[in-house]
């Protein structure tokens, strides 16, 4: 029980956060040989409005799927911040994006305000690829799966013509990471 | 040999598992949370040359099924909810006519239109009672997304088996869910295939009642030419008011099933050798319960857990004996209280409990955990 | 023109004779039509698969020598359609009443038709549920009594035909229990159709409808059909006036070559394949 590490990705639907914990529990399952469980809400939320995508990654069997104690959290809007930050542990970590999120009242954990709508908007050009940039946020942090692994997850879920540009996405996410360890 | 695993959603284990199966036909209607068995094998099944059809509701597509499996094929529908309350008539046609068919039902919460889109467990009694009559039925509750792919499977060799439809019984929790499937070799795993009689047609009957034998069904339009009516009917498939022949049908009905319980039986046991307290869990509400055991333990409470995979016919047998040792019994369900009542009628003087949450949300470890330490205090 | 005695003996299936038609019923004269039709178009008894419903007129599958699948109440195309796909190789034949064709399956009557599968449907059309006492029917005339109509109908009936055209049928055609005759030339016709085809047969049930409509006998039921049946030709000069209370008959639509649903289907596994 101990050993599970609880990720949340919160946004509003559209901003391909299912996605991202899809290829979080893929690049643990497959190509780290853990145990993930990947889940996410479902339903109108997941066409607007709130939306999240969880993952837990253990070593040992995964019983209970959903994140009740989360020790990562990312969000891309202050709708999902307020709502799903609930469930952060006081020792989890919390990145949140510097230009969505601006009311932290009832932050919990320990919170960074990451630039990854800016990062996506100068270097990449649009804001296609800030779900993977989030994902590459959250494995640079955790250390949960190796760059090696993320991307082979990532290549198989992207389609033919994007790779290079996912490949950049996930880049800024590691770099930005990095940044943060270094606060 | 390299594992094939594959991270795959507990519906999409349901398309993969029937496949393997050898399903031939698959007709069904859209309704969430069961759709994406649907949409997979709108894709998968013509690539291999199989039908796929999406019919104009639910009573066609399990009607389409059942035709289908008349002609000889491995056939499948898939549904929720309201869909399957207006499967029911035609489970009972499957039934009486001896139809081998497999019907997913992902459950929603209910009654009605319920929660689409949010799990519950409310459609156990369903499963056994729900269409009028009676009948004996094969039900399957898998927890994992890799026993949802081994567990259709099964059914549909069960299907053929005893001529019956076999119902699996997934949540949304499962259904939606995404985990490691262990992807079977096809020559590691058992297929039992749809047969041509033993017989010539001018011997066959398409039912017996007294040797004890499951009949094979004969594919139509191989030659051997039958009735089939949902009239009860003589061994021969033609209606019969006789007082004998009806009797003969209805035992039939029954005996097949429950006089095979121990060929139809699957379950699991955990940590009940020591235990105390003994929880009855099945489906994704186990996975909890799993949990809420390893937490009573390190905490000094001897709990462990039965978990039913084949649901019905239920294990009668197994759940008195260990209630023989066992005094105390918990059944955590994401409903108000079914699977309970089979629990208390076989508990031989233990005292059952009952944690309903029905809620739009999963039991929780904590929560079974809490009734766990309740009941221990008792 | 020399006529040899049909044997109908060769379809039938004794066993299970006498049928529960009550004397003086039309549907035996649409089993004998369908029977001579099925033989004349040289079918396997192995390849007929007849479907039905529930009524007296979906007992007729019984009574006759090939697969034949008694279903559940208005959802006898369903499985029609279940293993026509699986085994397109097959005649498959859907045997219906008013009631089961056009109530309670009404839904599977116009997506069967919508999707043109090679399936044809005959509709015992008697205006009335008989088997259940002669409950009113969707084809039930306006101002008709039943037991459910102690007044009269005031629910306008379903023209079977235009229903199955405006569906998407490519055969319809209706003929009565009294043309006889005509009946089997039409079930040939239809059967040989490839697409999905209806007959509406207009029949006789005299001890339900009959006899609260002032046609107690079969013999005034039978006349009934004679005088109302006007030949689609000579309709083309009639007024709605003179049509009133009469219905056409004939091969009313026919649309030959519209893509089948079965064979599109299986053209469209080949081409996947070949991808």
């Amino acid at each position: 029980m101990s050993d599970r590490t609880e990720f949340r990705f919160a946004g509003s639907g559209g901003q391909g956060l299912i996605l991202a914990g899809i290829i979080l529990a893929d690049a643990a399952a497959i190509y780290e040989n853990k145990n993930a469980v990947q889940t996410q809400s479902y339903g109108p939320e997941a066409r607007g409005g709130s939306s999240k995508s969880e993952v837990i990654i253990s070593d040992s069997p995964i019983e209970y799927p959903k994140a009740t104690m989360v020790d990562y959290m990312v969000t891309l809007t202050q709708e999902s911040f307020t709502k799903y930050i609930k469930d952060v542990k006081d020792s989890g970590i919390v990145i949140a994006d510097k230009e969505l999120v601006t009311d932290f009242s009832n932050a919990r954990g320990k919170l960074y305000l990451v630039d990854m709508v800016k990062s996506a908007r100068e270097e990449l050009g649009k804001l296609l690829g800030l779900n993977i940039i989030a994902l590459g946020v959250l494995v640079e942090l955790s250390g949960i799966v190796s760059h090696e692994s993320i991307e082979q997850a990532l290549m198989k879920r992207v389609p033919k013509g994007f790779e290079d540009y996912n490949k950049k996405a996930i880049e800024i996410g590691f770099r930005l990471a990095k940044e943060i360890k270094k606060q | 040999m390299a594992k094939n695993i594959k991270l795959m959603q507990g519906n999409e284990a349901i398309a993969e598992g029937a496949v393997i199966a050898g399903c031939d036909f698959f007709a069904g209607y859209p309704i969430t949370p069961s759709s994406e068995v649907a949409e997979i094998l709108s894709s998968k099944l013509p690539k291999i040359g199989k039908v796929f059809l999406q019919m104009e509701d639910e009573i066609a597509a399990l009607g389409a099924v059942l035709g289908a499996a008349l002609g000889g094929a491995k056939a499948l529908t898939a549904t929720s909810g309201p869909g399957m309350s207006l499967k029911q008539e035609h489970i009972g046609y499957a039934s009486m006519c001896e139809i081998p068919c497999v019907i997913i039902n992902v459950m929603r919460g209910g009654p009605s239109t319920g929660l689409p889109t949010l799990p519950a467990q409310g459609d156990v009694m369903q499963a056994k009672w729900g269409t009028h009559g009676d009948h004996a039925i094969i039900a399957i509750t898998p927890s994992s997304v890799n026993e949802s792919l081994y567990e259709t499977i099964r059914a549909f060799n069960l299907a053929v088996k005893y001529r019956t439809p076999v119902l699996i019984l997934t949540d949304e929790i499962i259904g939606h869910m995404r985990e490691k499937v262990v992807i079977p070799d096809k020559s590691d795993i058992e297929i039992i295939d749809v047969k041509l009689p033993g017989v010539p047609p001018e011997k066959y009957n398409p039912y017996n009642y007294t040797s004890g034998e499951v009949t094979p069904l004969a594919p139509m339009g191989e030659g051997y030419r039958y009735h089939v009516t949902g009239l009860i009917h003589g061994e021969t498939g033609f209606p019969s008011q006789k007082t004998d022949v009806i009797q003969n049908a209805q035992n039939w009905l029954m005996d097949k099933i429950y006089k095979n319980i121990k060929d139809i039986e699957k379950f699991e046991e955990f940590q009940t050798e020591d235990a105390d307290i003994l929880l009855v869990a099945y489906g994704s509400t186990s996975r909890s319960s799993r949990q809420a055991i390893m937490m009573a333990r390190s905490a000094g409470i001897k709990a462990g857990m039965f978990r039913p995979i084949t649901i019905w016919p239920f294990p009668d047998e197994q759940i008195s004996a260990l209630s023989k040792k066992i005094k105390k019994i918990l059944v955590p369900e994401m409903n108000m209280g079914q699977v309970i009542f089979e629990v208390q009628r076989n508990a031989c003087g233990s005292s059952v409990y009952g944690l309903n949450v029905v809620n739009g949300e999963p039991i929780t470890p904590d929560q079974i955990y809490e009734k766990i330490k309740e009941i221990s205090k008792i | 023109m020399i006529k040899t005695k049909f044997d109908y003996n060769k379809y039938l299936r004794k066993n299970t004779l006498p049928h529960i038609w009550c004397p003086g019923c039309g549907d035996g004269i649409i089993l004998k039509s369908l029977l001579r039709a099925i033989d004349k178009c040289g079918y396997s008894k192995d390849d007929v698969v007849i479907t039905s419903g529930i009524g007296c007129a979906s007992r007729l599958p019984g009574y006759v020598d090939f697969n034949t699948i008694h279903t559940t109440h208005g959802r006898a195309l369903t499985f029609a359609i279940g293993i026509k796909m699986f085994k397109p190789r097959l005649k498959v034949i859907t045997i219906s009443g008013d009631g089961d064709a056009l109530a309670i399956g009404g839904n599977h009557f116009i997506h069967a038709a919508r999707r043109n599968i090679d399936i044809t449907l005959i509709v015992f059309n008697n205006y009335t549920y008989g088997m259940t006492g002669g409950q009113c029917s969707p084809t039930q005339p306006v101002g008709s009594l039943s037991t459910t109509t102690p007044f009269g109908s005031i629910e306008p009936p379903f023209d079977v035909c235009n229903l199955a055209q405006a569906a998407g049928a490519t055969w319809v055609g209706r003929s009565t229990s009294y043309h006889a005759v005509q009946l089997e030339k039409f079930m040939v016709d239809a059967l040989n159709h490839t697409g999905f085809s209806v007959l509406d047969v207009i029949t006789n049930c005299h001890i339900s409808y009959g006899r609260r409509n002032k046609m107690k006998s079969p013999v005034e039921m039978i006349k009934y059909q004679k005088e109302k049946a006007v030949p689609a030709r000579s309709a083309e000069n009639m007024t709605p006036e003179d049509l009133a209370g009469r219905f056409k008959t004939g091969i009313l639509f026919e649309k030959a070559g519209s893509p089948e649903f079965c064979t599109e289907y299986y053209k469209k596994l080949e081409s996947i394949k070949t991808k």
